[in-house]
This record gives structure tokens, sequence and C-alpha cells, in this order.
């Protein structure tokens, strides 16, 4: 016989043990959090620096604390983790085939939340240039080997890109006395906004921007990395020393099980396409966190899995709306990168939704940009404007269009959203 | 292990000997794997020489691991006859080895109208070279059988016993059979030079000598100096040609079925469409024709024309995700033919040119070879009852995968599902893997869509002192004070 459960969350981060702790509170029973790795936490357990924690417990953690602590709170709410425990498969209506030591076996949850996260794209996605030598990783890859295997993989490595999570890697490295030599970006600005107190920490970090990579050269046994070409925006080219390239950002929903499987995914997320509630085109089967888009903190990761465990609960008890009838949200210019939710689902009395704030759902429509620029969002449906604003847009700053805002329409079909530069 | 110790230790190489052998096979690539087979099990003494510190890093670590029939290699050519026999004997030999493969099929597709002219020529081909069932299909049964391929295909010449195989799994199988029935490798074993008195060899090595009554040749993209340094000429001269590869994700293999070729020129087989045996879908190879032996980078803007080639042939390939990357370097010469010959004057045997077909026919290059070596009025016994090599796990995506029983430990990559026993396995003798380079080849991991994001940690860590070249290294207790890594 199938193990029949109530929720099935794949993957144990903070979103999904959030949901699960979040599904705990709101009475449903039999809850099983599915992680693949040997301890649950998610991409915390081996972020060995600061801050994490301030929303979810008031307190300045590091991530390896805050990713103990979360597990902490999730088994004394009484959920049950499996860890070492792999979904091979998802299928119609709940199914899952999971895999452990112990072989494999099927479940079947009445809902699934899927919290597999994000990760970086590494190197060969992005098509770079040159010979593979070792010592070329992703942040992530990094961070494991310094805080929890006590490795290093080089000494003076280069940094590509400088969104958030390059200052993650300036910090592990700091942490392991790994001295980076250089800092990578093709944008005219830094991405991330800098924090100040690594502006003079950095100091010593040659920054290039509105510099390409162009090519990874090794030694002559294509080993070990012996330097880096970038190309700067006049085309002159330079030569930078170095034991190592780290490849930060650029982040990717782990989709892949979802990808692999029936659910319908977005182009421009990589992620599940989702309505208000995180639900995807099957309608059992939910979204919470990263996997939703890249890429937000941990602790937006935490809250947006208690949210989706809310919903999910409201949902076993027959409190969400169809997910037939809906509104569908198009993007119409290019430097939008997404837009998520992707759809609006409505009551058949519509005009109720728009007023009750359609049952708890995501409140905010969340976007993204491709680049810096300045001009005006606008929402429109049937050609007619029902939100415009001035805004300054910058690469991977989140803009969030509350929902509200934006369904003064109730027969409506699509809303059309389109930025206009100025 | 500490890292301290001199890590030429941690490879664990077979100490050099003072035993003389039948055969040295210098180059452990695909082709030197099979020979080294074929001459153990008919009862010669067989050591195998190789530089790197792991088998098949040469021409042999990239390829586009299809098992071809031989329909378009050049008539009554010594590469059509060792296509066809190397076909046979895997189809004999592949299920006692425990090595996967699956008949796609293969079409050649025309895309205009001067190459819809051409495939008649190819299906005439076909069929002299004995491949009887190769049909022309129109452009209507094409897109029944393949529904993603661009409206442009005129039609292609369809190849039922085309097949896709693992190309790392095979190789060492042939090795693993010579190892346990006395085969011996010496890896990290570079020639330097050699002297022969007439019957024995004297092979100088960075390791050493060692001592051989013949000498064969399969140092590939090396077979020209190999030669030079132990004959004082080589008859061929090798140019290596680049080859650059496009893996896309898992995803997409579902929207090819068979092995999509196009009409070839005359220098290469073009760009290729394919499943993998592991599950992904293949695009490449390019042919870039260079002097360097080594440098097998890959570029980008190359990399973007044969992303656009592929998507004018399939267009549901825009908007799927990379896995990864990667180029090899065949070894061409100026001749389209193998460069195989025997001097038997110097006990000595060459297996060169072997470009782009070696992975089809490096089992049909050892039979044809071990004849040549009958024909200098040599001979052994065969071994009565070969043993066979204690299988290594079947990594082929739709195969019985060591991650599917139990007790398999944890899963280590999980986007090859990669089992903590598979790659404990890998790192034993025999042919234990020495780099992580060598791992991925026994294994897997790294290979799949995060490249080592999720699994590098633990690689570095369950490899540990058993590399030349580290993964990592130990952050050193006094490298810092690591107070907030234990909270």
């Amino acid at each position: 016989m199938r193990e029949q459960i109530d929720v099935a969350i794949i993957g144990g981060g903070p979103a999904g043990l959030s949901a699960a702790i979040e599904l705990k509170r709101f009475g449903v029973k039999q809850i099983i959090v599915l992680e693949r790795e040997s301890e649950a936490g998610g991409i915390p357990r081996h972020c060995g620096h600061y801050p994490f924690g301030m929303r979810e417990y008031k307190q300045l953690l590091t991530g390896t604390q805050y990713a103990k602590k979360l597990v902490r709170s999730a088994i004394k709410a009484g959920v049950n983790i499996l860890t070492s425990t792999s979904v091979i498969e998802v299928k119609q209506g709940g199914t899952l085939a999971i895999v452990s030591n112990q072989g494999m076996r099927e479940i079947s949850a009445k809902r699934v939340i899927y919290a597999t996260g994000v990760r970086e794209t590494p190197r060969a996605a992005r098509l770079v240039s040159g010979s593979r030598p070792l010592g070329v990783i992703n942040t992530g890859a990094l961070q494991a080997m310094v805080f929890l295997e006590k490795q290093k993989p080089f000494e003076r490595p280069v940094i590509i890109g400088s969104e958030l999570v390059a200052f993650s890697a300036i910090q592990t490295c700091k942490h392991a006395k790994i001295s980076p030599v250089a800092m990578i970006e093709e944008a005219k600005n830094v991405t991330a906004q800098w924090p100040i107190q690594y502006y003079t920490k950095l100091a010593g970090l040659p920054l290039h921007l509105e510099t390409k990579l162009t090519k990874i050269i090794s030694d002559e046994s294509n080993i070990k990395v012996s330097a880096i070409e970038v190309e700067n925006s006049k085309g002159e080219k330079q030569i930078i020393e170095c034991d190592g390239v780290i490849f930060t950002g650029q982040f990717t929903p782990e989709a892949s099980l979802a990808r692999c499987g029936h659910l319908q995914i977005d182009d421009a997320t990589n992620g599940p396409i989702v309505d208000q509630y995180g639900r995807c085109s099957d309608p059992v089967y939910f979204a919470a966190g990263n996997i939703l888009r890249p890429v937000e903190t941990s602790g937006w990761s935490w809250n947006e899995g208690r949210q989706i465990g809310h919903i999910v609960a409201n949902d076993l008890a027959g409190k969400l709306p169809s997910p037939d009838n809906f509104i569908k949200i198009i993007t119409a210019s290019e430097i939008i990168k997404y837009a998520m939710p992707h759809k609006l689902s409505l009551d058949n009395n519509r005009a109720n939704d728009i007023k009750n704030g359609m049952h708890n759902g995501m409140k905010n429509l969340q976007l993204r940009f491709t680049k810096r620029a300045k001009g005006y969002l606008v929402a429109s449906i049937n050609k007619k404007e029902i939100y415009r604003k001035k805004l300054t847009v910058f690469p991977e700053k989140r803009v969030l269009i509350p929902m509200q805002e934006l369904t003064d329409n109730a027969n409506a079909k699509q809303i059309i959203l389109s930025f206009e530069e100025i | 292990m500490s890292m301290n110790s001199n890590n030429m230790n941690s490879l664990s190489l077979s100490p050099m000997t003072s035993d003389v052998f039948d055969i040295i096979v210098i180059g452990a690539g695909v082709v030197g794997c099979a020979v080294a087979r074929q001459f153990t099990l008919e009862g010669a003494k067989v050591a195998v020489i190789e530089k790197a510190s792991d088998i098949l890093d040469g021409a042999s670590k990239a390829n586009s691991a299809i098992l071809h029939t031989g329909f378009d290699a050049p008539a009554n050519s010594i590469e059509l006859s060792c296509i066809k026999s190397g076909f046979e004997e895997y189809h004999k030999i592949h299920k006692q080895l425990n090595l996967p493969i699956e008949k796609t099929g293969a079409h050649v597709v025309a895309w205009n109208d001067g190459e819809a002219a051409k495939i008649h020529g190819i299906l005439s081909k076909a069929h002299d070279n004995g491949i009887s069932d190769a049909k022309m299909i129109s452009a209507e049964q094409l897109l029944i059988k393949e529904p993603n391929l661009g409206k442009n295909a005129q039609g292609a010449i369809y190849i039922p016993d085309e097949a896709i195989i693992d190309p790392w799994s095979a190789p060492y199988a042939y090795l693993k059979q010579s190892i346990i029935n006395g085969g011996q490798i010496f890896l990290h074993t570079q020639v330097l030079g050699g002297d022969f008195d007439g019957d024995i060899w004297e092979i100088k090595t960075s390791r050493g000598t060692i001592k051989s009554r013949h000498i064969i040749n399969c140092a590939g993209l090396y077979g020209d100096e190999l030669n030079k340094i132990l004959l004082g000429d080589a008859k061929f001269e090798i140019t290596p040609r680049k080859g650059q590869f496009v893996v896309f994700d898992k995803v997409s293999a579902k929207i090819i079925n068979s092995i999509i070729l196009p009409v070839p020129n005359n220098r290469t087989k073009g760009v290729v469409l394919c499943r993998t045996i592991f599950g992904n879908l293949l695009l490449g190879p390019t042919a870039q024709d260079q002097k360097s032996r080594t440098d097998a980078s890959t570029n980008e803007q190359d990399l973007q024309e044969l992303i656009d080639i592929g998507i004018k042939k399939i267009p549901a390939l825009k908007n799927m995700p990379i896995t990864a990357t990667y180029a090899g370097l065949r070894p061409a010469t100026q001749f389209k033919e193998y460069q195989i010959e025997t001097k038997p004057e110097k006990n000595h045997l060459t297996i060169g040119g072997i470009r782009s077909t070696g992975l089809s026919s490096a089992l049909g290059i050892a039979k044809y070879v071990y004849k040549l070596y009958e024909d200098m009025g040599l001979k052994h016994s065969k071994i009565k009852n070969p043993k066979l090599p204690e299988s290594a796990s079947i990594l082929a995506q739709d195969g019985k995968r060591d991650w599917q029983k139990e007790n398999h430990g944890e899963i280590i990559c999980h986007c090859e599902m990669v089992s903590e026993r598979e790659i404990k396995a890998a790192l034993k003798e025999p042919l234990k893997a020495n780099s992580l380079a060598g791992l991925k080849r026994q294994t897997r991991v790294t290979m799949g869509r995060c490249q080592g994001f999720y699994c590098s940690a633990k690689l570095s860590q369950m490899t540990k002192g058993l590399f030349e070249n580290p993964i990592a290294k130990d952050i050193t207790k006094n490298t810092h004070d690591a107070k907030d890594i234990q909270s």
C-alpha cells in the first residue's frame, strides 16, 4: 500500500520548513518534508557568515546557526523530516516516487509543496570560453567546501559578478584566508546595493566594471587555472593571473524535477507557472520560496513558505477558489525580466474577490528588470490603463505592485505590463 | 591520509617491473584499451602505458558517443571493416560486460535541394557498405517519426541500427577485462625513448625502464611524435581537429528520438544532434584544425553558432537549458584512412589517425591488429575461460541504476543520481580514479545541470588524499579561528 499523507514538501530549506511549521500550526496532521541532503536547512547551512535570522528570530545569526534553528523549530512543531531522501518523480495528482538508502517507494499526498530553491548558473551554461580546469566553481560550492568540509579549492581566485551573493563569496574567502584578486562585472554598475561596511573591506579588491570575462586560461595540462582574459568596454583585453574562478549569481530555480514532470514552467522565471496562491498548473501542487523566481533572501523565502503553508491549509479546508477562472498576467517589454505570479485566480464572484483582497494570496506582484532604467511601469486591461508608476529600476532589484491596484476590472482576461523608458 | 604526504604515493601506481612483456600498448584511449583486451585474451602478456593519471584522457575523453554501423565510411577501407567488426563485437560482448546500448536509429536529413540530391548517393553507399536495411524516407514520414524537426527537412536516409552507448564505461570495461586476466596498467608514465636490440624493446619512461618484445603505438594525438621518438620518423602527421559540443538538459531529450545526422562533406561528418545514453541531448561537433595537442578549450562564439545551427534543425531547442559544454580533439592526419602499419623488423605496430570513429571501431581495430600480428608469425594460446570484470554500474538513464537498489548509501550527485557506493567503487582498484576527471568519466559526478554546485564539497571530502591534484585542500587550523563553523 502506498503511504497516504496530507502534505509532502519537497525541500527542507527555509521555505519548506516554514511551510511545514505553518501547516502544523493550522492543524494539518501528516506532513513530510523530503530533503535530499543528509541534513535539512537548505542553502543557509553552508553560509557560515552573517546576517541571517533577523526577520524570523529577531537575532543576528550566521546561516549555519540559522539553519540549525530552523530545523529545531520544525522538529519541535512535530514536522517529520526525511533526510537523504530524494524525490525522483512527481506524478499527476500528488503521487511522488522517492528513494533513500532503503530503496524506492511511493507516497501519495493530498497536496505537494515544491520548495527546492535556486542555484547559481554554472560556467558551462554561460558558454564561457577557455579551458576547463579544476577550481572553476560557483559560490554555493565554495561555501559548502569552506563551511561544511573546511577545505578550500584555491588561494587567489577572481570573482565573476556583483550580485549580493558575490559578497557572500568575499566573506567566505575571507573566512578561509583566500585572497580574491579581482571582481569582474559586465554592467556599468555593481548589481547589488552595497552594504557600506563592505565598501571599505573591498578597498583592496580591484573592481572591473563594464568588463567581460572572455577566456579561462589554464596550465598546459589543463588541470589548474593560471589566468583569465577580460575585455573592457573599449575592447581592450587584459590578462589577470589567478588560480581559480568563482561564478556568482545568475540564479535559476532548481525546478528540474518539475520540468521533467508535468508542471508548466515559465521561461522567464524558470520556475513553475503559479497563481497568487503559489498554485501550479496541477492544482494539488504548490510552490514556495526561491523556486518561484530568482532570487530572494532566505528571510523572504521563509516568509513566503509560511504564507504558502497557510494557503495550503486553507485549500485542504476547501477555502480556495477554483484555479479554472483566472486573469493572466503578461509582460510586454523586454526590460521586464519576469513578473510572478503569472495569473490571478478569482472566484465566480470576481468583484467580491477584489474587495476581499483575494483570499490572502500573495499581496504583491513581484517584478525584476534586466537593466538600470528610468520610466513608467504601466498595467493595462483591454488597452485601458489601470496603473502607472514612475520608477527607476535596477537589475536584480525587486519591484512590487500591490495586487489590488491591478484588478479593478472584474471581467478582465489578461493584464498587460509594460515599461515606458524615459 | 595527510595532504603533506607525497602526492605521487596517493596515486598508488603499480611499481615498474623487470618482467619482459609480449606487448606494450602505449596509450590508454579507447583503442589502446580494446587492443589490450584483445591481446590479453589471446594469451599475450600485456602492459599498457599511459602518460596521464587516468585512462581516456586524450582524444577518447570527448566524442559523440555513437556506435556507428559504418554506413557512410569510405568503401573498401580499413576504417569500414573495423567499424563493422567493432560494431558486431560490441553487440556480442556488451551484455557480459554490463555495457549499455540503445538502438535509436539515425536519420541523415537533407535540409535543402542540394542535400536532397546528395542523399541518394549516401543510400547507395550504405547499401554498398553492407547496411542493407538503410532506406530513404520522405519528409512526411520523417516528421511523423521526429515531429520536432524543423519543417524545412526534405527527407532522410534512415539507418535503423545506429546506436548510442556510454563512451567511457566501454573502454573501462575493455581494460578491466585485460587487467583481471593478467594485463598491467602503468599510469602517469610517459614514454621518453626506447631501444630495440633486434629482439626486445627497452622503453625508457618517466618512471623507469620497461621491457617488451613488441610495441603497439596507440598514442592517439601523439601517434606521430611517438613514432618519431621510437622509430626515428613517422609516416603521418597529426593535425588535431577540435570538436566542440553542447549538452542540453535532460528535459530536452524527449524532443528527438533518433540520431539526426547532416549530409556530410569531405572533411567531417558535420553537426550531429542525438540523445546521450545518460538522457541528455547532445549537439556538435564543430571541426576546427589546430596545432595544439592539448588545447581543448571551448569558444563562446563557436558554441553560440553551434546552438543556432541546432535551433534551425530543432526549433524547440531554443529555450532548453544548457547543462555542459566541452571540446574534444580528434587525431586527424593528412590521410582520410586509418594509419595502421606494421614494422616487423622493429617488432612495432602503429595504430594512428583514428579520427572520429574510434569508439565504434576500437574492438574491430583490436581484432584486425591481432591478425596483423599473427601474420608476422606470432601466436599465443588463447585464455580458456577469460574472467569477466566485476561489472561497474550501468550509468544509462534507462538502465537499472545503483540508486534504485538498497544500501547505495547517500545520493551524492543529485543531478546525475550518483550514489555514494558508486563513487567508493570508482575509488578502488582496478583502475581507481586518480583525478576528478577520471572520477567523472567513471561515475558522471558533477556532469549534470548544476555542474558541481551541490556536490563538489562532498566529493572533495570523499577524495581527500586520493588525487594528485585535489579538488580542494584542507584549511589549516591556524588559518582562521573557525568559531562560527561550529555553532
